[in-house]
């Protein structure tokens, strides 16, 4: 009878230690610190609601960010570190719409609608070259994401853009750096159906959205072409050898994230209320990285679920250190602690033993 | 299998597409000469300094490369060590040529660690190395902010309040090395008709290359090439493969680490928090203007490299004024060539290697045909 209570004992502790295999030590952690950060934030004097209020808005100005992530992931193609191609062409949409007259909410549709051509060609021609050196993609994709985004350095100030809201007034050349997006689309999601409850605000219209996108991925995904997508991404030979065409799979998979990511910049923008042009795209891509793989994603397997949990993880962290931090010991080190996060989450996926063999 | 001598044109083409990006760089430098309207003696002797102050950090990129781990993007820890090094320098107050010795002695224990743990890190992350190291490097920035930042001054004693921020721990944004600025290049130092030559600095990167030269000819350096070709190879030959590029991975870092220490003594200012997070990528670029791949390296390619890239770094934001009328396009426009000359690089290597794969792979199918 002891050995029979010692037997099950043991075996709800292996069951413990396999979940906890499966979640991850790093991401225990960093679930747990963040709870921590939750129960501090009292003792720090700032409110628990406001702080949510922020965690909850800075989750909806990223989430589709991170989502971009996914279908690269899933036809294997790695770590979209070339996210910074599809934010480009989200800016081309949001410079264009701007400088064409558009004002107010529509300008945000518009974007989208002009970014769209944009993000299909820059992601046609990303995803043409991901296919021609299947096994580096991640190297290459961080280069070639740079690459975009420094040529784009100088087209911003060598492009035509007139408009004085966006463009530098006394030399009549070149974008600025940053503007305010009040007379356009600020807040055009988040103040949509927006819910009040004394501090707790809630962006119902942005959190719309991103299920919106988020479901229709999860549908996609389980489409005949979505279930090609994820069997690439999980053997491509056997892929092959059932008769699906690998290179326009993941030629779709890379366009699907680069338009993503090109709307998601905008989603940003819209809940930021700024756009942000020369170098702001360069530092882009990593927290998106970091933020799925904290949700449980790995160099080849993501989910929705992954997205919404690490965006939230991620995001908390970069919310609630900072306020918590000062209120507590006087001393700011979140920045630190962001980096050393969210970098060291990503060498701890790299350095997982996944069989990625091509 | 027959091996034929690969004929003349053949020749000729594979020369081209080796050296297509040193070859794109001379024209684009032939061209922003005249624009830029520099005179030769200020172009001599702006290459000429960058030469001296960036040989070295380049050098330190051959040894991974030998050993097949790619561009050793984590090259950014030596930097971080000689950093930390000279700080500590500087508060001991220890001026001059005596200054620069000690940290270059102070930063190779340093060094020696990071490189030991960005190693081991990189021998769990088999075949994605490059990607790996470049993650590391932004990793140990976040941890060498949070000892620069927070730990000096609170937990290491920092002796002089001049280096320290105005809160009373953490070093201010920039560290003033006047003292030891340039001690190194004006050793010795000479003027040819005009042009300085900091003697005593090309000694030392001349005695560099010369150790590269011999270390590729002992035993641990023979090992690491055959770990380069092909590490199943070396596994049953009974090299120790992990512990082979390890090493290689802390000589890069030493290296680099030393040739910080060069390369802050030239510029005479030390940027605490950005003078490394830059380097990697410049000494990257550099190296593989210089007509280097991912795979082979030698040191033809730093100095071809060193003078090529800094030329056209040089040229780039006059020749973009002159053209565009905005100085600033131009400095875009070197970031850029940086950047695309890396991506260019990274997509030669991985095409070249798929395409080895794909022709082995069709010999292997032929010869079981043959057999059947």
């Amino acid at each position: 009878m002891s050995e029979y209570v010692k037997e099950s004992e043991r075996s709800i502790s292996a069951r413990m230690r396999q979940a906890l295999k499966s979640f991850g030590l790093p991401r225990l952690i960093i679930a747990l610190f963040l709870l921590l950060m939750f129960v501090l934030t009292p003792f720090a004097g700032s409110n628990l609601v406001s702080q949510i209020t922020n965690v909850i808005n800075r989750f909806s100005w990223n989430a589709v960010l991170v989502l971009a992530m996914v279908p690269m992931v899933h036809s294997g193609c790695g770590l979209n570190f070339g996210l910074p191609v599809g934010i480009i062409a989200g800016l081309l949409g949001a410079t264009c719409a701007i400088e064409w007259g558009f004002t107010g909410p529509v300008t945000f549709w518009m974007a989208i609608l002009i970014a769209t051509p944009f993000a299909l060609l820059f992601g046609a021609a990303y995803g043409w070259l991901l296919n021609k050196i299947k096994g580096g993609e991640m190297m290459i994709a961080t280069y070639v994401g740079f690459s975009v985004v420094s040529f784009f350095c100088m087209m911003w100030l060598v492009l035509p853009f007139k408009k004085g809201d966006i463009a530098w007034g006394f030399e009549g050349t070149g974008l600025r750096t940053t503007f305010p997006l009040d007379k356009y689309y600020e807040g055009v999601l988040s103040n949509f159906l927006r819910v009040q409850i004394g501090r707790l605000v809630i962006p119902t219209g942005a959190l719309l959205f991103f299920a919106l996108l988020a479901i229709l991925i999860w549908a996609f995904l389980h489409t005949k072409t979505g279930t090609a997508m994820t069997a690439v991404g999980s053997n491509p030979n056997f892929a092959r050898a059932s008769g699906i065409n690998v290179d326009r799979i993941r030629l779709l998979s890379v366009v699907m994230s680069t338009w993503l990511a090109a709307v998601g910049i905008l989603v940003y923008e819209q809940g930021f209320g700024f756009v942000q042009l020369y170098n702001a795209p360069f530092n882009m891509a990593l927290p998106a990285v970091s933020a799925i793989l904290i949700g449980g994603a790995s160099a080849n397997k993501a989910s929705i679920t992954n997205v919404i949990i690490g965006t939230i993880l991620f995001q908390g962290i970069v919310t609630m250190t900072p306020t918590v931090m000062n209120g507590l010991i006087n001393l700011d080190i979140s920045e630190v602690l962001r980096m050393v996060v969210s970098n060291g989450m990503i060498l701890y996926a790299l350095t997982r033993k996944t069989e990625v063999s091509r | 299998m027959n091996t034929k001598k690969s004929s003349a044109p053949k020749r000729a083409l594979t020369f081209l597409s080796n050296s297509a990006v040193p070859l794109m760089f001379i024209i684009i430098i032939a061209i922003c000469i005249p624009i830029s309207g520099f005179s030769p003696t200020f172009l001599l002797n702006e290459v000429m300094t960058r030469l001296s102050r960036n040989a070295f950090l380049i050098l330190s990129l051959l040894i991974p490369i030998m050993a097949g781990m790619g561009l050793n993007f984590g090259m950014t820890l030596g930097a971080m060590a000689a950093e930390i090094a000279l700080i500590f320098v500087t508060d001991w107050q220890i001026w001059g040529i005596p200054g620069i010795v000690l940290a270059m002695i102070l930063s190779i224990p340093l060094s020696v660690i990071l490189g030991i743990l960005c190693g081991k890190i990189l021998n769990a992350a088999q075949g994605r190395e490059m990607i790996t190291s470049y993650i590391i490097s932004f990793f140990m920035n976040g941890v060498y902010q949070l000892i620069v930042l927070y730990m000096m001054g609170s937990l290491i004693p920092i002796l002089h309040g001049n280096i320290e921020l105005p809160r009373g721990y953490g070093v201010r944004s920039s560290v003033d090395l006047t003292n030891i600025r340039k001690t190194l290049d004006n050793l010795l130092a000479i003027n040819i008709a005009g042009v300085r030559i900091p003697v005593a600095t090309l000694l030392i990167i001349a005695l560099m290359c010369l150790i590269i030269v011999w270390f590729r000819r002992t035993k641990l350096g023979q090992d690491m090439r055959a770990v380069g070709q092909d590490m199943e190879v070396a596994r049953d030959a009974g090299i120790n493969v992990e512990r082979t590029r390890l090493i290689s991975i802390v000589i890069s870092t030493v290296l680099a680490g030393i040739g910080m220490v060069i390369y802050l003594q030239n510029m005479g200012d030390m940027a605490t928090y950005s003078s490394h997070s830059q380097i990697g990528m410049f000494c990257i670029a550099a190296l593989l203007v210089g007509g280097a791949s991912v795979d082979r390296a030698s040191i033809g390619n730093v100095f071809l490299g060193v003078i090529l890239f800094h030329t056209l770094f040089i040229l780039a934001p006059s020749a973009g004024a002159k053209i565009t009328g905005n100085e600033v396009v131009g400095e875009y426009f070197r970031v850029f060539v940086s950047y695309g000359v890396i991506t260019v690089a990274l997509v030669m290597y991985e095409t070249r290697k798929r395409r080895a794969k794909a022709r082995a792979a069709q010999q292997l199918r032929q010869e079981q045909e043959v057999e059947k």
